[in-house]
């Protein structure tokens, strides 16, 4: 076996056979998962209390307007006074109050309505209840003025403009914000591994160094290796522990549906639910269809992979480089965030820029900065982008990763024989020599 | 090509501190060569440069008669004096791991490792944790780690820091044992009886400068001043001294013996004229001592750094 796969096992090895690494991969699924079900279980109880309103409308231009919905049941309250209403109201367990004042015109209308209640009712409440009189109202107000609302409802054209690209590929408006999220998944990926694991590398590259034995490595293998291998030893570790998250949530997420009936996925599905009362939710699911299929899906997602895969190396390269230059970890809590500022650019980047100028010179410059390019690229392969420039911003990519591992290299020799001295740039200049 | 290591002219700074200033030994081959020096003289310095942990700013090392190659490093065997194992990793798995990074096939490094584990009696610790074993058992794996790939140079930082007298008589023993089999050595330490029993060559380095190097035998001739300790039972008592001060240059001095006797240090101007002397004192009374006095290293080392 080579110095570099032996280093890669060992670190591997050394990784997943650590207990608080072993105890965090079982636990923080489990963790996780009974976050989600509690937070589902709760808002699932939340969802389950009707609250009852009572109506005193003394306008009579509401009868029967307001229909029972699935949170709210309403109830008519007739020739009573507002005193004996409210009294009425607040001794029995219905909720509210909606009162209705007599009313000679309906301008002003609206300004007169009040709601009692003990507490503050919720927005969303607020909001349907409103709703529904401003309709009722609107209406006839038309009618007021001699028009048939029933007619104008009619009438009413939808402009849909088809966009269609030259070469004929049909898009829509919808597809635009749906490019962005293959960068914006790849983002977010990598920040979560970045967080997650970038500090165990350079805890790892630190290791030599607390324990003494860095002498008897180096002057058994390159440093390059040795700092290769501990960043390959750990992603594959970090990968490990991934999958065995991604599986033991998704058993425990089966289980516990199963068992107690409760989705914690379902969190995820109520503004999907609102968002299919609005428009019509058929619709925007072939129009996202028709977006991915028009997209270069295949092109997408091995680049996805591969600048997926580039971006990690190259901040766990970042990582190192620190640990390589540090005696010590308290030394390197500092570095933590801004290493992560490059990431955030992108992210903004593709956000506003990519989105309003795919091919812009902003966005084309930060698709080829190593740094950003993982976020930004994927962001604008989708508008389409020529294959050499993708391979390009690849290749530039994946030559600044063993770069930094090179860099990160010279200082990690140079760096433990210094004795703490203040290094100089000719020195520096001097160290890349070696 | 007699011998195994040439250091030619090696020089090193850090920023303005010269670590090493043309430095040049000569380690035959088969020898056990003493590194000496005070502390911070620049000794770890041209050890690293030898293990090619750091690089000469100028001068050349040669081992074996070609310049030193990265590949070399299977070559030699280090054992650092700041010292550290993996602590978290078991004593066999870790052994394992350091053998093959010197380049031994799986199984070879499992063969030797029994080997080495069973010679020194360490067999039971294969599945123990570095971080369960006290320094000197630790120290016992490294050690057997450095040979254990049997190289050619042997580079021995302070070996014996750390054991107890019977570990460390052992680990001298292990030490001699691989020089009669064939490796070359080189040690560095600051106990000077060491260096007596077990260097051939030595090399002294003060303030980055190479200050004395050659034969062990060779630098005692050349350091002893022609001083002999002598007891005598003097036939007159009372005119001993007197008739000593007048042909020799010497004092009276106390040293441990079973003998009433009377003692002396002598100063002769030649090595020549030893015969003389004792034809004069057996003269004088009954010779029960008569030694000459051999500088130790210690006196050496002391010796010549006081006068850098």
């Amino acid at each position: 076996m080579n110095h570099l796969q032996l280093i890669i096992k060992r670190e591997y090895l050394n990784k997943i056979r650590n207990r608080s690494f072993i105890l965090m991969t079982f636990l923080s699924p489990i963790i996780m998962v009974l976050i989600f079900t509690l937070v589902a279980y709760l808002s699932q109880l939340n969802n389950e209390s009707v609250n009852a309103i009572n109506i005193l409308d003394e306008s009579g231009l509401f009868a029967n307007s307001f229909e029972d919905s699935e949170s709210v049941n309403y109830t008519n309250l007739e020739n009573i006074s507002l005193n004996e209403a409210k009294l009425v109201t607040e001794t029995s367990e219905v909720y509210g109050l909606l009162y209705f004042p007599k009313a000679t015109a309906l301008d002003g209308f609206s300004e007169s309505v009040i709601f009692y209640s003990d507490e503050s009712p919720s927005i969303s409440m607020m909001g349907s209840i409103e709703n529904e009189i401003e309709n009722r109202v609107n209406i006839l107000k038309l009618e007021e003025s001699g028009i048939d609302a029933k007619k104008i409802k009619e009438l009413r054209i939808n402009i849909d403009a088809k966009i269609e690209t030259f070469e004929g590929k049909k898009t829509s408006k919808l597809g635009a914000g749906l490019k962005l999220i293959f960068g914006g998944i790849a983002g977010y990926l990598l920040f979560m591994f970045i967080i997650i694991y970038g500090n165990m590398i350079m805890r790892s590259v630190i290791e030599e160094k607390t324990s003494r034995i860095i002498e008897v490595i180096i002057s058994s293998v390159q440093p390059i290796k040795l700092l290769l291998g501990k960043i390959l030893g750990t992603t594959l570790a970090g990968v490990t522990q991934f999958v065995v998250w991604i599986v033991i949530i998704l058993l425990l997420n089966s289980v516990i549906s199963s068992i107690f009936g409760i989705d914690p996925s379902a969190i995820q599905s109520q503004p999907q639910e609102l968002l299919g009362e609005i428009s019509n939710s058929q619709q925007i699911i072939t129009d996202v269809l028709v977006e991915i299929n028009n997209m270069p899906i295949y092109n997408l997602i091995v680049m996805f992979i591969f600048f997926f895969i580039g971006g990690y190396l190259l901040y766990s390269s970042l990582y190192a480089a620190i640990g390589a230059a540090v005696d010590n970890e308290t030394d390197t809590q500092q570095f933590m965030l801004p290493i992560l500022m490059p990431l955030i650019v992108g992210m903004y980047v593709g956000f506003f820029t990519v989105i309003d100028n795919p091919h812009g010179i902003v966005s084309q410059v930060f698709s080829y900065i190593p740094l950003t390019s993982p976020v930004v690229m994927l962001m604008r392969i989708p508008f389409g982008v020529p294959m050499w420039q993708q391979i390009l911003s690849l290749i530039i990519l994946f030559a600044t990763f063993i770069g930094t591992v090179w860099f990160a290299s010279k200082i990690y020799r140079v760096g433990i024989l210094m004795y703490g001295k203040k290094a100089s740039y000719r020195e520096i200049v001097k160290w890349l020599k070696y | 090509m007699n011998n195994l290591l040439v250091t030619n002219n090696v020089s090193k700074s850090f920023g303005a501190f010269k670590a090493l200033n043309n430095i040049s030994i000569e380690v035959p081959k088969g020898s056990v060569f003493g590194l000496l020096g005070p502390n911070g003289a620049g000794k770890t310095t041209l050890i690293r440069i030898i293990n090619q942990i750091t690089m000469p700013d100028s001068g050349s090392v040669f081992l074996d008669g070609k310049p030193l190659h990265p590949n070399d490093i299977k070559n030699i065997g280090y054992l650092p004096e700041e010292r550290g194992l993996y602590k978290s990793m078991k004593v066999g798995e870790q052994a394992m791991y350091l053998a093959q990074l010197k380049g031994l096939s799986k199984t070879e490094a499992k063969k030797r490792l029994n080997y080495w584990f069973d010679r020194l009696g360490i067999d039971g610790w294969w599945n123990k944790k570095i971080q369960e074993l006290s320094k000197g058992m630790a120290q016992k794996i490294q050690f057997v780690v450095t040979v254990l790939h049997q190289p050619k140079l042997l580079i021995f930082d302070e070996p014996f820091s750390g054991f107890d007298p019977i570990n460390a008589n052992l680990i001298k023993d292990e030490i001699l044992r691989l020089k009669e089999e064939g490796a070359t050595i080189i040690f560095s330490t600051h106990r000077m009886e060491s260096v007596e029993e077990i260097c051939d060559h030595i090399a002294l380095i003060d303030k980055s400068n190479k200050i004395l190097d050659g034969k062990l035998i060779d630098i005692k001739r050349a350091y002893k001043s022609n001083i002999y300790k002598v007891g005598i039972s003097p036939n007159n008592p009372d005119t001993i001294q007197e008739k000593l001060k007048e042909k020799f240059d010497s004092v009276p001095i106390y040293f441990k013996s079973i003998n009433d006797e009377k003692q002396y240090k002598i100063k002769l101007p030649d090595a020549s004229s030893k015969n003389d002397l004792v034809h004069y004192l057996t003269s004088l009374g009954q010779l029960s001592h008569f030694e000459e006095v051999i500088p130790s290293v210690s006196d050496i080392f002391i010796e010549t750094i006081q006068n850098n």
